[in-house]
């Protein structure tokens, strides 16, 4: 498979009341043509402002560009003017957001904002991007598109928002999508669907896809490979099966503990104690420290380096180095055995 | 026993219909009927614009209903006799909204975001116990008192959500609609949430109305679930009874598609995928409204709409398979089973 995109020691921070949050530290990946690479892990984590960096939205200031690359087609997009961006957004990789109440414009019927990019993107007419619009809202599942169209983002469900956010980001057949949450406010058929219809367009048109979900059921449901964010940091990157059946990082333990199991009857569920680090004043080894059952003295002073597992898997956790005690995977962060209902 | 159990709230028939232009009505929750039982946890889920918001709304009278009764200790929300008992309906029932970011407001301190039912309802007098009772709230939620003199924006998801539990929980409740309440959240805070959402209701035996689509969170969380489509009820039953044994077509196509945290399982695992578009709840199908949808369907789903009905004990649900009258038709089908599409 091709490469797409590359992010390279990406850093991004924020200034704000007189502290410097490091939203994202040194965040490195690659995507490749017509994969889905999900991105997990913490809220807070780092995974909106990183997807956020790729297109350039993040709003500067309060946000500041530190250092690193994101190599598309060869070019560099931090180096990119604002005006050379805005033909890149919506055309080339665009975008799904997590909260599509301030993304979409209220004052807009949801029609005019489908036809904004077409027109200005596919030079389309205003009857065409009219027409096309109509086909999008039926794609994405919205009943009735003659007469929604004409509707304001108020006059929708939460999970109509979304899916009018969905038609708005395909409409001009990007190679990039990124979608963050892209099914959160959508309940499971409509999901199942939506997943199924990204499927297709990937299928199609070879879309490389950027999810960010904390839904680790969609994860396993479409992801090719999977990076878990943790701390402004990705912890671990790796296969979607490597992830789930052969986790080497206690952060990604600790998620995979937390979801119910629905084969089980579970009074408490399992909870990673503690809270997220602060990314004003960041630990300056392993961001997980401070709730980590595993630490051992090195991981608060010393940054663990990514390790490789295998060829396609990762971590950044002292564990894997050869002077660490072996550590096994808890039980509760076995994957299995879920049963299925129906 | 269900007989023994006490009913807190009893929602009969409700209506609530949006007037969206001089032609055109959207029914948002279209004759709804259902009891709440005191301690338990109610779950609700169902389609994107099924109007289980519309309902948790109306319940709490944050709309106005249409039609229909609701009824709270046995005396009727909508139709309060007095000033007080009205300021009485207000404090018992309490919302949790799905956004933690947009429910709180970002000029006033924790403290004060927290007492503002207490402040409303002047419950507490003495500045002293005020603060008191304050901090004893977000010790509850698991946040310290230090955090009270904060903004909203110095929190994160998780903690804003504890806030805005610690603020439904000021004013003592009895009652709390929950919308979505970790919707917003990551896995390991929605777990945090959800076990101070059920240690809250063993300590204080609260009562829940849970809305959510993430269903294996609401089958963790229920004592019961009920599914709406498109405005009605299609199926309540216990938590445990409507996973394992679902009855309404609609119901097993949503728990057939419940993502599954596996990738071995997802790679395998038919689905019931659902063909066609989701109905207009302005312009809802004849007879029954998941007739266009529904891989079940017979001639008659399309004239009569099914009844409400209790099934087996405790477990209700309204389609046409399931009646004495009509399933005859779905008999002489019987072998024809749902067709399951691989996914
Ligand atoms: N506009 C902004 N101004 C200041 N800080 C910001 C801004 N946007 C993000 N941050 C901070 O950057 C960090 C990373 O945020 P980000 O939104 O990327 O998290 P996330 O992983 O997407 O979390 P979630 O799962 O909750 O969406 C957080 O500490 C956040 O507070
Ligand atoms: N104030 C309003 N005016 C007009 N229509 C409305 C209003 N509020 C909701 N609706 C409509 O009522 C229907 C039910 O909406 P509701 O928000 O209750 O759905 P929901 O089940 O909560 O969906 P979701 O899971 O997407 O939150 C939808 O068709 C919606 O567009
Ligand atoms: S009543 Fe008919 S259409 Fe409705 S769900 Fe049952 S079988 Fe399907
Ligand atoms: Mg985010
Ligand atoms: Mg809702």
């Amino acid at each position: 498979m091709s490469e797409i995109l590359e992010v390279k020691d990406l850093s991004v921070s924020f200034d704000t009341y007189g502290s410097e949050v490091k939203a994202v530290r040194n965040v490195s990946f690659q995507l490749m043509k017509g994969e889905t690479l999900a991105i997990v892990g913490e809220s807070g984590s780092g995974k909106s402002v990183t997807a956020q960096s790729i297109i350039r939205l993040v709003p500067t200031p309060p946000g500041k560009f530190i250092g690193g690359e994101i190599r598309f087609n060869g070019e560099d997009l931090l180096q990119k003017s604002e005006k050379q961006m805005e033909s890149i957004r919506g055309k080339e990789i665009s975008m799904i957001f997590q909260d599509p109440m301030t993304s979409l414009n209220p004052t807009m019927t949801i029609g005019k904002q489908i036809a904004e990019g077409l027109m200005k993107h596919q030079n389309m007419s205003k009857k065409e991007a009219h027409l096309r619009g109509i086909q999008l809202l039926k794609l994405v599942g919205i009943p009735t598109p003659e007469v929604r169209i004409k509707q304001y983002p108020h006059q929708y469900s939460g999970g109509m928002r979304q899916r009018a956010m969905i038609a708005i980001a395909l409409s001009c057949n990007p190679k990039i999508l990124i979608a963050d949450e892209p099914t959160t406010a959508l309940d499971v058929t409509i999901q199942a669907q939506i997943l199924e219809l990204m499927r297709q367009i990937q299928e199609e048109m070879g879309t490389a896809i950027i999810l960010i979900t904390h839904d680790l059921g969609v994860v396993a449901n479409t992801a090719t490979r999977v990076a878990v964010m943790y701390g402004g940091k990705i912890v671990e990157t790796g296969m979607v099966d490597e992830i789930f059946f052969e986790p080497k990082h206690p952060y990604t333990w600790g998620l995979l503990g937390s979801m119910p199991k629905l084969d089980k009857e579970q009074e408490e569920l399992q909870v990673i104690p503690g809270s997220p680090p602060d990314l004003a004043d960041p630990p300056t080894g392993c961001p997980f420290v401070t709730r980590c059952p595993y630490a051992m003295n090195v991981c608060g002073e010393h940054m663990p380096s990514d390790t490789s597992v295998s060829s396609t898997h990762e971590a950044a956790c002292w564990l894997l180095d050869e002077r660490a005690p072996k550590v096994d995977i808890p039980e509760s962060a076995i994957v299995g055995g879920n049963d299925i209902y129906v | 026993m269900s007989n023994e159990r006490e009913k807190l709230l009893e929602i009969k028939d409700l209506k609530k219909h949006f007037k969206l232009d001089r032609k055109n009505v959207l029914k948002a929750v279209d004759g709804i009927t259902f009891d709440i039982y005191k301690g338990e946890t109610f779950g609700l889920v169902g389609e994107s614009g099924c109007g289980k918001s519309t309902a948790g709304r109306a319940i709490m009278r944050l709309y106005s209903a249409t039609e229909g009764k609701i009824e709270f200790g046995g005396e009727d929300v909508h139709q309060a006799k007095s000033k007080k008992m009205l300021k009485e309906f207000n404090r018992s029932m309490q919302m949790i909204f799905q956004d933690p970011y947009a429910s709180l407001n970002p000029r006033m301190t924790i403290k004060d975001i927290i007492a503002e039912g207490i402040d409303i309802h002047a419950l507490i007098q003495s500045p002293k116990e005020r603060t008191a009772r304050i901090n004893q709230l977000l010790e509850i939620v698991g946040l310290n008192k230090d955090h009270g003199n904060r903004y909203p924006h110095e929190f994160s998801g998780g903690q804003r959500q504890r806030i805005g539990i610690a603020r439904a929980l000021a004013v003592s409740p009895e009652f709390i609609v929950a919308d979505e309440p970790i919707s917003a959240l990551d896995v390991s805070i929605q777990a945090q949430v959800v076990n101070l959402l059920k240690r809250l209701q063993r300590e204080h035996g609260l009562t829940y109305l849970f809305i959510a689509h993430d269903l294996s969170m609401v089958k963790h969380i229920s004592d019961r679930v009920g599914v709406m489509y498109l405005g009605k009820m299609a199926e309540i039953a216990k938590s445990d009874e409507l996973y394992h044994e679902p009855l309404h077509p609609y119901t097993q196509a949503l728990i057939s598609a419940i993502p599954i945290a596996n990738p071995r399982i997802e790679r395998s695992r038919e689905r019931i995928i659902l063909e066609g578009d989701v109905p207009s709840p302005v312009n809802p199908p004849s007879g029954c409204s998941f007739r266009t949808r529904c891989p079940l369907a017979m001639d008659v789903c399309a004239k009569v709409e099914p009844t409400w009905q209790e099934y087996k004990e405790e477990h209700w649900v309204a389609c046409h398979v399931y009646d004495e009258n009509y399933n005859a038709e779905h008999k002489a089908r019987e072998n024809q089973k749902v067709e399951r599409i691989h996914v």
